[in-house]
């Protein structure tokens, strides 16, 4: 039995190959779900287990499902592989290490809303992932898992890995619909939402890697087992990804509701010699900053508790800055990087992250002027609440926050 | 099915509006202008650049009781979301608040401007949009007035771009909106271009070789709103502020598309008024605010060096020049000693006055009057026209239809009206006469007079037989070659059987805006056995060049008249330019002529459509005022606010008026029974062609646009590679093709997707095919020099 719930490859050689992950139970939660079990039973089961999104807005995955409606088909799922926010790389793993606990829980959301067809959409940087997928869905078909009549039921089903173009916005879910569609990788409006118009213009479930890892757990053990770990509102394990200025960096799976204490010092050995933490960025290059007080660093890691902070836990990418880190230097590179990934279609969006990593690029370079930092500010809170989608917004976290808790760091490097 | 209304709230108004509708129409319908960049309300909303933010509140409605909750004072509690929203993607429910003139909503609206000029160019001085532009009206309303960013930052990019070589892009003043792009997309389905990269490297760029290859081209230019992109026509051409508008017709075809004329007098044409761009003129039941490039650069003919401004007469077996008086005494003269022995030819081009004046000349003669014309048919066209309908496509080769077509039939020229004779059995045929309003609309494609001739008989006979004639949105609508076909056959012209022979025959041959010499080297001959040729045109054509006199016109564009469309309706155009030199309008030297003759006709326009209406039935009750009446069209555009466009788009000359069809009227239409007509005999070795049209043909009027040199169709022959193998051609070779006394070289183009055994060649290219035709085939040895 592994003591791990997601990255159970840490503890059981080979489980990436379909012998070994079926005699440790693999595809026995798909097996009950198809030969024995009705999809909204699948369905209810995910809704009552509380899993919660991994992909970054912690929406509820089984209520995600339930509003798929059933007078339009054909329906669709997709997963989210395109693990693009800086800071994240816990899907990579999951995928190259226990891909078929992936692949299972997708296709047990795949029966639970009866789609036919699946697609994975990874950032073009993972071909070769995609590869090793392909092969792990051959082998799949092969052993009549999947194709038609799995299991001698009615039930067909078909996955398609799809790679991307190197677009962070790719990782929203709906430029990644368009993506996959062949157009350019830009968010679409909504409403419509994907559950109604998704992928093709029909209703479509799109859930993050590492959440539709969690469903066999939950169809094989049940919702107690599943809920055993984490907080009530926020059940089950996360794979935290620790970067930045810690000694161990990597990922690691703990109970929602671990303290950023506990990760950052008990796992991720803390930081090296000498240095004193000063912040944390939860949620990779689109957080809000949170100042590494006491209070800070006993908060439990749930959505609730990150968000009751002013930031989020996002995807719990957790970046730490040490005393070394100039804040001004750290937030003219995420400006630059999503300066960098815009994709042009909003106005706010496209000249807003243009123009403040031109200012921030000055305060760095010394050349700033004394009325720039304010202006920084106001160029971002400018972009708030105007952009078309949540890139925008992103964009502009540390730059507010970083300036409100750090402005002597702004300060510091103009020219007095 | 008429949609349910909504009541809400915009500001201090409240109103009703259908459900779905977009709150950034809505308020347009209360006259508060919520501003856009990107919104066009000829296209789907994108929600792009963020101007239209506005502040949108809803009723709360109770989850348990389903009701409105209640204020305190017994009105509704209305909830506004944290942030504003998109007028151009939000549509209206019932009970909606919105709030566009809050201080939250100005502050937006100052900021998305802000961000919009941080990398504009200030070159509005220099700008053609200048005048017209949404950007700088929406900055003089809403925007910052001065820049918090700094001019060393901003973004400097190439300013001469050629999307082709008709449309230019200035990538500095893109804002992104994308109007062009989908316009291009959703509305013309010519999806040549796109944008690349991403953020602000975003571009627009063409992937169509040659660039931009599509004939709506400029419609980009009139949508853009800012001076991003431009007609090489009109780049640099004039000020919007210095030009007046004349309404206008567009002239090239019998669409009809409204269009202005924007027009100023310039010193370098010794003060007279010079075309300087044509733009299309809103008319939502024609051409709505589109017009393809043939049209909007079609113009220049008028203000061509080649143009005639004065009488010629021969003299000596010269033309030299003339007075009109000593010109028109001699065609009186000439006229009186034909009697009836006077052939009129006109052309399609030709307004319904000049036609009706023409047409009682020769009345008063005793004369013909005969429309110069390769279709026929046009005593049969009813009404039309509703969207949304089946559409089936029958047609010897592909065409670009047949992508949006319910059924596609193809046939082998000759063989048309078997097709129809099985039609009815066939599913099409099915769906055709269960239909409940049907239209036929028919050409000439691949056909000569008599083919279409019997086409529209067949075609005619089919909507009786099912029914579909006699009522509105239901009949029979001819695709003429000529803008103005429909109301030569309607003033009384009628094609000649045999045209030569009746030009050999006649004693007096009056020729006005056609060209048989031209087109046809035996009509040149059968000109030439003609007593005597008095050619009225704007060019010494060919035919004018045969004739004892050659009368000046004025180009319609100098002059005030009237055309009916393919679709029967009666439009009115306005004078824009100066005429040239001595030049007047066709319909009053009919006039002049016609006085010498003792015989009075107006020799005033609105005078001629009187007459018209006192002696051509359909056009009853028709006058220049009734032409001219406009009532409110939506979406509203081109106002004095420019959000939605240019300044040519406001119509306020006319609409136009539909004809009713003739059993709307009472009339009766006899139907001359529909036989399948002749096809010439191919002999062994040869190969039987037909004439196709292209919209960029070598018409008199279009060849004087230079800038469309390029795209201008040539002489060729375009087989199937089977056929072409046969005759021993090569793709991007020559040929030599000839039939009965003429032979003419054409370039070969060699086309998989045509049928085997068939050449097409292009009408108006100099290669005298009316219809189909036998030629014999001789390829072209190109000797290469060592």
């Amino acid at each position: 039995m592994s003591t791990y719930r997601i990255l159970r490859h840490r503890d059981i050689p080979n489980i990436a190959s379909l012998d070994v992950y079926r005699a440790e139970g693999g595809f026995e939660a798909f097996h009950k779900a198809v030969a024995g079990m009705q999809p909204s039973d699948v369905l209810n089961e995910v809704k009552a287990s509380g899993l919660r999104g991994r992909g970054g807005a912690g929406f509820p995955a089984g209520l995600k499902w339930s509003f798929i409606p059933n007078n339009l088909w054909p329906h669709y799922v997709v997963a989210n592989a395109d693990e693009s926010e800086p800071g994240t790389f816990k899907d990579r793993e999951i995928m190259e290490s226990n891909p078929f606990q992936f692949l299972e829980g997708l296709m047990l959301a795949s029966y639970a809303v009866q789609a036919h067809d699946a697609y994975i959409y990874l950032r073009g940087e993972f071909w070769q992932i995609a590869k090793s997928l392909d092969g792990k869905i051959a082998e799949l078909e092969a052993a009549g898992l999947l194709g038609d009549k799995i299991y001698g039921t009615e039930y067909s089903l078909r996955l398609h890995t799809h790679l991307g173009a190197g677009a962070y916005i790719c990782g929203e879910e709906t430029a990644l619909l368009e993506s996959i569609e062949g157009n350019r990788g830009q968010p679409r409006l909504r409403p419509p939402f994907p559950a109604v118009y998704g992928l093709f213009g029909k209703p479509t479930v799109i859930n993050n890697v590492e959440t539709l890892a969690n469903v066999p757990g939950i169809i094989a053990n049940g919702t107690a087992w599943f809920r055993e770990q984490g907080t009530e509102k926020s059940p089950g394990v996360k794979v935290f990804s620790l970067s930045g200025c810690v000694n161990k960096p990597g990922n690691y799976e703990l109970p929602l509701g671990t303290t950023f204490r506990e990760l950052i010092f008990n796992y991720g050995g803390g930081l090296p010699e000498g240095r004193s933490i000063k912040a944390i960025m939860p949620a990779g290059a689109s957080s809000s900053l949170i100042t590494a007080d006491d209070r800070a660093l006993d908060t439990p890691m749930d959505y609730e508790s990150v968000a009751a902070l002013g930031s989020a836990l996002g995807s719990a990418s957790v970046i730490v800055l040490d005393d070394s880190v100039n804040v001004a230097w750290m937030v003219s590179k995420t400006v630059e990087f999503f300066k960098h990934e815009s994709c042009g279609k909003c106005t706010p969006c496209r000249e807003g992250t243009y123009w403040m990593s031109h200012i921030a690029d000055r305060i760095v370079k010394g050349d700033s002027r004394k009325e720039d930092i304010d202006l920084l500010n106001y160029v971002a809170r400018q972009m708030q609440g105007k952009c078309l989608c949540a890139l925008g917004e992103f964009s502009t976290m540390a730059v507010v926050t970083g300036i409100e808790q750090f402005r002597e760091d702004f300060e510091k490097l103009q020219r007095s | 099915m008429a949609k349910k209304l909504v009541t809400l709230r915009i500001d201090e108004h409240t109103l009703q509006v259908p459900e779905g509708m977009l709150v950034v129409d809505a308020a347009r319908k209360v006259n508060v202008d919520i501003p856009v960049f990107c919104y066009h309300p000829k296209m789907d909303p994108v929600g792009m650049c963020r101007m239209c933010l506005v502040d949108v509140g809803r009723p709360v409605i109770d989850r348990a009781t389903g009701e409105v909750v209640k204020e305190a004072d017994g009105s509704p509690k209305i909830a506004f979301g944290p942030k504003l929203d998109t007028a151009c993607t939000t549509p209206v429910s019932e009970g909606m608040v919105v709030i566009t003139n809050s201080d939250k909503v100005r502050a937006a609206r100052k900021e998305v401007v802000e961000f919009i000029l941080t990398s504009h160019p200030l070159d509005c001085p220099v700008c053609d949009k200048g005048g017209e532009c949404p950007l700088q009206n929406l900055t003089m309303a809403y925007g910052p007035g001065t820049s918090r960013f700094i001019f060393d930052e901003k973004m400097h990019l190439a300013k001469h771009v050629p999307l082709g070589e008709l449309v230019w892009l200035d990538r500095e003043r893109c804002i992104q909106c994308g109007r062009c792009v989908r316009f291009q997309h959703e509305v013309v389905d010519d999806p040549v271009i796109d944008f690349f990269h991403r953020g602000r490297s975003l571009e627009i760029i063409t992937d169509s070789e040659p660039g931009f290859d599509s004939v709506f081209s400029g419609n980009t230019t009139d949508i853009c709103p800012v001076g991003a992109l431009t007609t090489a026509d009109f780049r640099f051409g004039a000020r919007p502020w210095e030009m007046v508008s004349a309404a206008s017709l567009c002239s090239h075809c019998p669409v009809g598309c409204n269009i202005t004329y924007n027009v100023r007098r310039e010193a370098k044409t010794g003060g007279n008024m010079v075309i300087k761009r044509a733009m299309p003129r809103q008319n939502e039941g024609v051409n709505e605010i589109w017009m393809c490039d043939k049209g909007r650069l079609g113009y220049h003919f008028t203000e061509s060096k080649q143009r005639l401004s004065e009488p010629l007469v021969r003299k000596g077996g010269e033309l030299v020049p003339a007075g009109w008086d000593e010109a028109l005494d001699l065609v009186a003269q000439k006229l009186r000693e034909a009697g009836s022995s006077l052939t009129v030819l006109a052309g399609g081009r030709l307004s319904n006055e000049d036609l009706f004046n023409l047409r009682r000349l020769a009345d008063a003669a005793g004369g013909q009057a005969v429309l110069d014309t390769h279709m026929g048919g046009g005593d049969l066209a009813a009404l039309a026209v509703e969207r949304g309908a089946a559409l089936i496509v029958v047609n010897p080769n592909e065409t670009r239809l047949d992508k949006f077509a319910t059924h596609t039939l193809r046939y082998n020229p000759g063989e048309l009206l078997l097709t129809f004779g099985g039609f009815l059995e066939s599913a099409a045929g099915k769906v055709f006469a269960e239909a409940e309003n049907a239209l036929v609309f028919y050409g000439s494609n691949g056909l000569g007079l008599q083919q279409s001739t019997y086409l529209a008989y067949a075609a005619a006979e089919l909507l009786v037989k099912t029914g579909h004639y006699g009522k509105a949105n239901n009949g029979l609508i001819p695709v003429w070659p000529k803008a103005n076909s429909q109301g030569a056959w309607d003033m009384g012209f009628r094609p000649a059987s045999n045209l030569g022979d009746q030009l050999r025959q006649s004693k007096a041959v009056y020729i006005a805006a056609s060209d048989p010499a031209g087109d046809d080297p035996a009509l040149a001959a059968a000109l030439d056995e003609a007593k005597f040729v008095i050619v009225q045109d704007l060019f010494l054509s060919e035919t004018a060049k045969h004739a004892d006199v050659v009368l000046p016109a004025a180009a319609y564009t100098e002059r005030e008249g009237s055309f009916t469309s393919g679709d029967r309706r009666v439009q009115r155009y306005y004078p824009a330019a100066t005429p040239r030199g001595l030049a007047r309008p066709d319909f009053i030297i009919t006039a002049q002529l016609a006085g010498r003759l003792g015989v009075e006709l107006p020799a005033a326009a609105a005078l001629v459509l009187d007459q018209i209406a006192a002696q051509v039935p359909a056009y009853a009750g028709l006058s220049y005022q009734k032409l001219a009446e406009v009532h409110e069209q939506w979406p509203i555009i081109g106002r004095s606010d420019v959000y939605y466009g240019g300044t040519g788009y406001e119509n306020k000359h006319g609409l136009g008026v539909q004809l009713p069809c003739a059993a709307e009227r009472g009339e009766k239409i006899d139907l001359p029974a529909a036989a399948n007509p002749v096809l010439p005999s191919v002999p062994a070795g040869s190969l039987l062609v037909i004439p196709v049209a292209r919209l960029y043909d070598q018409g008199a009027t279009l060849r004087p646009t230079a800038l469309l040199d390029g795209r201008i169709a040539r002489a060729e022959l375009a087989l199937n590679p089977e056929t072409a193998e046969k005759f021993g051609l090569q793709a991007g070779g020559e040929a030599l093709i000839a039939a009965g006394g003429w032979r003419v070289q054409v370039a070969v183009r060699v086309d998989s997707h045509l049928p085997v055994g068939l050449g097409l060649v292009p009408r108006s290219t100099g290669v005298p095919v009316f219809g189909p035709t036998a030629v014999t085939i001789e390829p072209v040895q190109v000797e290469i020099k060592a």
